[in-house]
């Protein structure tokens, strides 16, 4: 058992070293194949260890590999915990890198940096894996900045375009800042508790006074917030879309921003000992899943509507966790990660398609010569938007009948209202670019289907957004114990009904909309004239509410002219100058006393005396005191004394 | 009383051919006035009992040390008045009392704080020579045998540096050599 | 009146002051070693009189080093002396500037 986790732990970490090896060598395609193996590896170990967990029971792996620090009364681990939260997230994270892994080995085919683009990947997968399995707080800040370092390099992997490092920068400072919340929350449950492994940590928390509980809640999400892209430090997620297309599948919808969430679980126990924390997440959850799916409604960047509609989703996760259904909230993560990494990676192939053209008004008409693409994107849309008996459809309802038993009917209205807008934007992205004319045409682009092997790699990922949600029951056996968690039941079957079913008629009602506004045939690339262009609504959401202008006017701005004033003023004027000053004034000390040294004998006798007038002068002073000292002490206390 | 007429007689006088040393412009005078000051320097080595130590004084200053100054002067032109560095007098003033007044509070200190243990006493009934000598000979030994052999490398030193052509050898050299090198004109 | 330590520690004192005026002041190398001379002999009064008083014959052992230093002093000064006056016919401080950096 042991050995499984560290297999499943380090073969990622040997797949990063090995093909760490090659970042400076040409593309060799065999770097991509065996990371892909080790990779596959630690899938199987995590699957073996999922079995046996489901088989034997309630047992947990706990290993402690080595001790990282012990002083004093500090005492931290490099511990690992495979219990069932943690081997599920396992699972995820290593099929879902499995698949993308292959999946870059078809996608990456042209690029330079092919054997650079496997070591980042596997390093982020060992990272992750790290972030999953700590049994600490700080076991899981290591994993917590491991990914967040490699999201950095990643996103900026095409280092040469100013906007992959500016968005490479932007996604690192925003998660620093929200770090450093989780920092202090880290801090203060050290401080509280006296110590950082869960187990120790969550027991100690019971006994604690609400007040304190409620901070280290509230800086633990902060952490949260930044790792899952949570308003107000949403804007880097859509930007991080900067880098490859799998990267994007994998990261920035999968696994690294669900780890908020994750973390939200995984301090269950905290967060259940403070309800009012927990509605806070709730409504902030879904005031995101609002707030993004408006901004997808209108924007007109494939990958950036996919981007906003995992930040809804997210949204919908905080508030499955907030209002304390945590296992729905991990549910909903696992089901998110198969349809979402596999939008992503059939957007992926629609980008291959069209040489990296990101807009869908330049593409439609493109079920005809990519049909597998097609299908694929067409059932994630429909796990997504929540059509049953798709993946989506189990896992967002029971978020909504849990807000709704719940009685937070506030949430439930706001996320159902969302679970319309998923359905039209998701929609209208794949009407444009599947159906209607053929638009590209005019640009002069010959799409054409992806390798065969990445459309096999990305079955597996197909066949579970189909059918994950039989995957429901089993799973909330399995977890029920550990995360306390009920199933919600609606009292009246009726009620139910009428949910379940209008909720249905809802989204199918949005879906046939989008179809029919936009797959048309006369949608055209749209030139900024129309009516509906020129509305403030849209203009509003289409600057994503002007919150990167508010950012970059009122934060960036003031703080670039704000270092500009301490570099000009503080560091030029007094800390350069007290520097230079120093050196001034041994130059200048230098160029004064040069004419003592002007060889003339008489001189430096003379200034020999002087010198030793200087030393006697020493002498006699140390004297005195050393005979004095008392004395002297006696008077300096009464001086003191005065 | 003799002990105290005694000090302030020859006080005065060593004060006095000092400072005629160090004032005067005449290098003939100034060397008189030395030799004679370090002969009533030797008065108070006597007064203090240290006899040896006054008998070396007058051998070996007045002996040696002027007798060398005075073949030095000889090379120099002496008949000349000595020129004076026109110098601040108050800093040359100022300083040398300065500093003498620093030394006096040195020395002083350990006196008043009685500090002091004698390490090497007097014996009462020996004489001051046979002390000096079985001090001399046991315990400064080393020092004593240093200060023999700075003073043989000072003799060769004084020999090298002032005496003509030492890096030659005529003891080695053959007869023409000798000749040539009496033709060359004197150097320097 | 009896003559104390003090008294001659405060002679020994003066006669350094001129000692050391004369080696501030003095120009001509020669007269400059003779007010070294005298530098010299008042510390010998100071180390004789201490030895005296105190009964210690340490005193007198140092005064006998410093007249032994003091002789080859002498002998390597006036040897040096002699050199620079052949060279450059005369023994004035001023001019030694061969130092200069």
């Amino acid at each position: 058992m042991e050995t499984l986790l560290y297999i499943a732990l380090f073969a990622p970490l040997v797949s990063s070293m090995f093909s760490a090896l090659f970042t400076t060598t040409p593309k060799k395609t065999f770097v991509g194949v065996i990371a892909s193996l080790l990779i596959f590896t630690s899938f199987v170990s995590t699957s073996l260890l999922l079995a046996s967990i489901v088989i034997n029971g309630n047992e947990s792996v706990h290993v402690e590999m080595m001790t990282w620090m012990a002083t004093g009364n500090l005492y931290i681990p490099f511990g690992f915990i495979v219990d069932k939260v943690s081997v599920t997230m396992m699972m995820v994270v290593t099929l879902v890198s499995t698949i993308v892994h292959i999946y870059s080995i078809g996608y990456m085919d042209h690029d330079k940096s092919f054997n650079r683009f496997f070591a980042w990947l596997s390093a982020f997968v060992f990272s992750m894996m790290v972030l999953v399995m700590s049994d600490n707080y700080a076991g899981l800040f290591i994993g917590w900045e491991g990914v967040g370092l490699c999201s950095w390099g990643l996103i900026g992997f095409w280092f040469h375009k100013e906007s992959a490092t500016w968005a490479a920068n932007e996604a690192f400072i925003m998660n620093r800042i929200a770090d450093l919340g989780m920092l202090i929350g880290i801090f203060l449950v050290y401080w509280n508790t006296g110590t950082l492994q869960y187990e120790g940590a969550f027991e100690v928390f019971k006994t604690l006074d609400p007040a304190t509980l409620t901070w280290i809640g509230i800086f633990l999400f902060i952490g949260a917030m930044g790792k899952s892209a949570q308003f107000p430090l949403h804007t880097w997620l859509a930007d991080a879309m900067e880098g490859p297309t799998p990267v994007s599948a994998l990261i920035h919808a999968a696994t690294m921003v669900t780890a908020g969430v994750y973390l939200v679980i995984r301090s269950n126990e905290l967060y259940s000992l403070i309800p009012n924390v927990g509605l806070f997440i709730a409504s902030l959850g879904a005031f995101v899943a609002l707030f993004a799916a408006s901004m997808a409604l209108v924007n007109r960047d494939m990958k950036r509507i996919i981007a906003y509609s995992t930040l809804s989703q997210l949204g919908y996760m905080f508030a499955a966790a907030g209002l304390g259904a945590y296992w729905v909230a991990l549910f909903h993560l696992v089901a998110h990660a198969f349809f979402k990494a596999l939008l992503f990676l059939g957007a992926g192939n629609v980008m291959h398609a069209m040489h990296d053209e990101l807009d869908p008004f330049k593409m439609g008409g493109l079920k005809k010569v990519m049909k597998w693409t097609w299908i694929m994107m067409t059932i994630a849309s429909l796990a997504l938007a929540g059509i049953f008996p798709f993946a989506g459809f189990f896992s967002k309802d029971t978020i909504l009948e849990a807000a709704f038993a719940e009685h937070h009917f506030v949430i439930y209205g706001v996320l159902l209202f969302t679970a319309g807008l998923t359905a039209f934007y998701s929609f209208r992205l794949v009407a444009l670019i599947f159906h209607g004319e053929e638009r590209y045409k005019i640009f002069g682009i010959s799409p054409h289907e992806a390798y065969r092997f990445m459309l096999v790699a990305m079955s597996p990922l197909l066949i579970l957004a189909m059918i994950a949600g039989v995957l429901q029951e089993p799973f909330f056996h399995m977890i029920e114990e550990i995360l306390s968690a009920h199933e919600y039941h609606i009292h009246s079957h009726t009620t139910l009904w009428i949910m379940l079913v209008g909720t249905q008629v809802f989204v199918a009602l949005a879906i046939l909309y989008a179809y029919k506004k936009y797959a048309n045939a006369f949608i055209k690339v749209p030139d900024g004239t129309s009516a509906i262009e020129n509305s403030f609504v849209y203009k509003f959401l289409y600057n994503q509410y002007y919150i990167p202008y508010f950012y970059e006017e009122y934060l960036v701005k003031p703080y670039r002219e704000l270092s500009d004033i301490f570099w000009n003023k503080v560091d030029m004027k007094i800390l350069d100058a007290s520097v230079d000053g120093i050196a001034g004034i041994i130059y200048g000390t230098g160029e004064k006393t040069r004419a003592m040294q002007s060889g003339n004998l008489s001189v430096m006798l003379r200034w020999m005396v002087v010198g030793f007038v200087v030393l006697l002068s020493l002498a006699v002073v140390f004297g005195l005191t050393a005979r004095y000292s008392e004395n002297i002490t006696v008077i300096f206390s009464g001086l003191g004394a005065m | 009383m003799f002990e105290a007429v005694a000090f302030y007689l020859f006080a005065f006088l060593t004060i006095a051919m000092f400072f005629i040393t160090v004032t005067t412009s005449q290098a003939l005078y100034a060397l008189t006035a030395l030799a004679a000051g370090m002969i009533f320097i030797s008065a108070f080595f006597f007064i203090l009992g240290a006899d040896f130590l006054g008998v070396i004084q007058i051998i070996v200053y007045t002996g040696a040390v002027m007798a060398l100054y005075a073949f030095g002067m000889m090379f120099f032109d002496t008949t000349r008045k000595v020129k004076e560095k026109r110098g601040n007098r108050y800093i040359i003033v100022g300083l040398s009392t300065l500093t003498a007044v620093l030394i006096v509070v040195i020395f002083a200190a350990p006196m008043v704080s009685k500090n002091i243990v004698a390490l090497y006493p007097v014996i009462e009934d020996a004489g001051n020579i046979q002390l000096v000598g079985v001090i001399l000979f046991t315990k400064y030994l080393i020092p004593f045998e240093v200060a023999a052999i700075m003073l043989l490398v000072a003799m060769v030193a004084g020999i090298v540096l002032a005496g003509k052509k030492m890096d030659i050898s005529l003891t080695l050299m053959s007869s023409e050599e000798i000749k040539k090198e009496e033709n060359k004109k004197v150097l320097s | 009146m009896e003559i104390g330590l003090n008294h001659y520690l405060v002679l020994s004192t003066i006669l350094f002051a001129i000692g050391l005026a004369g080696v501030i002041k003095r120009k001509n190398l020669l007269l400059l070693f003779f007010a070294t001379e005298i530098l010299l002999n008042s510390v010998n009064i100071a180390f004789a009189a201490i030895s005296h008083y105190y009964g210690d014959l340490t005193g007198q052992m140092f005064a006998f080093f410093i007249i032994a230093i003091a002789a080859s002093e002498v002998a390597v000064g006036l040897g040096l002396l002699i050199v620079w006056y052949k060279r450059h016919g005369n023994i004035d401080l001023e001019t030694m500037k061969s130092m200069r950096g």
